[in-house]
């Protein structure tokens, strides 16, 4: 079976350090077989050229805003690199990163990816990596609510310009409010490059300690646990009927699931009403072996959720447990 | 795809993908696939009868969504039942509904 190319996202708001931190991962020598896509906004591609490396795995979109005028033009960009890499005009790239405009929603363009008859047979998603200016972060999450979604569903969070802020622990803290399932990096210090354009246990480590966090607007993160089994067929019909439902209000949804019938974990990635398919991870994280099951949502009641997912019969019922939808939720998560 | 009905062959939803290297699939054989089609119209019935719905599997390409009043559409898979679902049934289908929980509750006893 071939192996698929994972797609990385670059997003971030206007000015918050896509294009630095682009060049520093491109600089990295454990990622030059890396293809770049770059989205621009407007009339002048600015970002092109403040990006010093440009080569022919680098292709430029320059009709406008990735999210939403120019899916085609992704598309396209997207199969002719692959035919070219197959052609042998380009070097074999084992990765693609794409690096959208401040202003984009990211779920459009994974929807993208995941739904295009042909880049779904040769392309996975990888990670989302947001970065955040410290500078400015705060306004933009007051005002602008691309700002907040493309922190909560990102897989890593960069906070760029720290050392031009006063002071970013409150902005941190404010950040692990939106997403506490990420791993928080300081571009002002060393950054593991591959780290953040593969996806490893240190990552999982984050997302499977998380504890509820509630932040000013709505949006929340909980992490639901069961100590049972799942069924996955149960599973597959609740959670498709949830992001039918609530998968606006739902910007993100991972799990490491501990599956009837089989040994290994199981991780889970949703973003809205887009999954990416399961994957088998090779051990578990910790000694635990419960489900975790996390979300980060605009107004839902956690208590909600897990009582949905234990009525639709996701886990055996169990005396204790079944009947008391808030205490098991409760149990392992704590208030911020 | 089927040249009568026009419905696609395979299905895109990630509970119900192809195999490929490192994903967690149940489609690693025909019998396998076959005996995961059946638990999964199981499963979706224990919902969609509190709605007065019930799904059954057609010719192990597609679903047949069915009312009480004989209303019938068929799905392509699972990505598309609750859509089919709210539209036979006029409103939304939703999981946080204490009215179904309190339901889907008293059926599991």
């Amino acid at each position: 079976m071939v192996d698929f190319i994972p797609v990385h996202l670059i997003t971030g708001f206007l000015g918050s350090g896509k294009t630095t931190l682009l060049q520093r991962l491109l600089a990295d020598p454990a990622l030059a077989d890396t293809a770049v896509l770059i989205n621009e906004f407007g009339e002048v591609g600015l970002d092109h050229h403040l990006l010093e490396r440009i080569d022919e795995t680098m292709v430029l979109l320059q009709s406008g805003c990735l999210c939403c005028t120019i899916r085609g033009e992704l598309s396209h960009a997207m199969r002719n690199l692959y035919d070219r890499r197959e052609a042998g005009t380009v070097p074999e790239f084992q990765r693609l990163v794409i690096e959208t405009t401040g202003l984009a929603d990211p779920f459009p363009i994974l929807s993208t990816i995941q739904a295009d008859p042909v880049l779904r047979h040769h392309f996975r998603l990888g990670n989302v990596v947001t970065t955040i200016d410290a500078v400015n972060a705060d306004g933009q999450l007051d005002r602008q609510p691309e700002a907040v979604k493309q922190v909560a569903v990102a897989d890593h969070l960069v906070l760029t310009k720290g050392d031009l802020a006063d002071q970013t622990d409150r902005l941190m803290a404010r950040i692990r409010g939106v997403n506490p399932a990420a791993p928080l990096w300081l571009a002002s210090k060393d950054i593991d490059a591959d780290a953040l354009l593969t996806q490893r246990s240190e990552a999982v480590r984050f997302w499977t300690d998380t504890h509820e966090h509630r932040h000013d607007d709505g949006i929340r993160a909980f992490c639901l646990t069961f100590d049972e089994p799942l069924d996955w067929t149960v599973f597959g019909i609740w959670l498709t009927m949830l992001l039918h439902c609530h998968g606006v209000a739902i910007l993100r949804v991972k799990g490491i699931l501990n599956v009837a019938g089989t040994d290994t974990p199981v991780a889970v990635h949703g973003v809205q009403h887009l999954v990416h398919p399961p994957t088998h991870m090779a051990a578990w994280p910790d000694a635990e072996r419960r489900s975790r099951l996390v979300f980060i949502v605009k107004d839902l009641d956690p208590a909600l959720v897990d009582r949905s997912m234990r009525a639709f019969g996701g886990v055996p019922t169990v005396a204790n447990a079944g009947a008391n939808t808030g205490a098991n939720t409760g149990a392992n998560t704590v208030a911020a | 795809m089927c040249a009568l009905c026009g419905v696609l062959g395979g299905s895109d939803h990630w509970a119900d993908t192809a195999p490929r290297p490192g994903v967690f699939t149940r489609n690693t054989g025909s019998l396998e696939r076959r005996r995961e089609r059946d638990r999964r119209v199981v499963a979706a019935n224990r919902v969609l009868g509190a709605y007065g719905m019930r799904v059954a599997d057609w010719q192990g390409v597609s679903l047949v969504l069915s009312t009480a009043t004989g209303k019938t559409e068929l799905v392509a898979d699972l990505a598309h039942l609750w859509a089919a679902a709210e539209r036979l049934r006029g409103q939304a289908c939703d999981p946080l509904d204490p009215g179904l929980l309190t339901r889907l509750e008293a059926a599991r006893g």
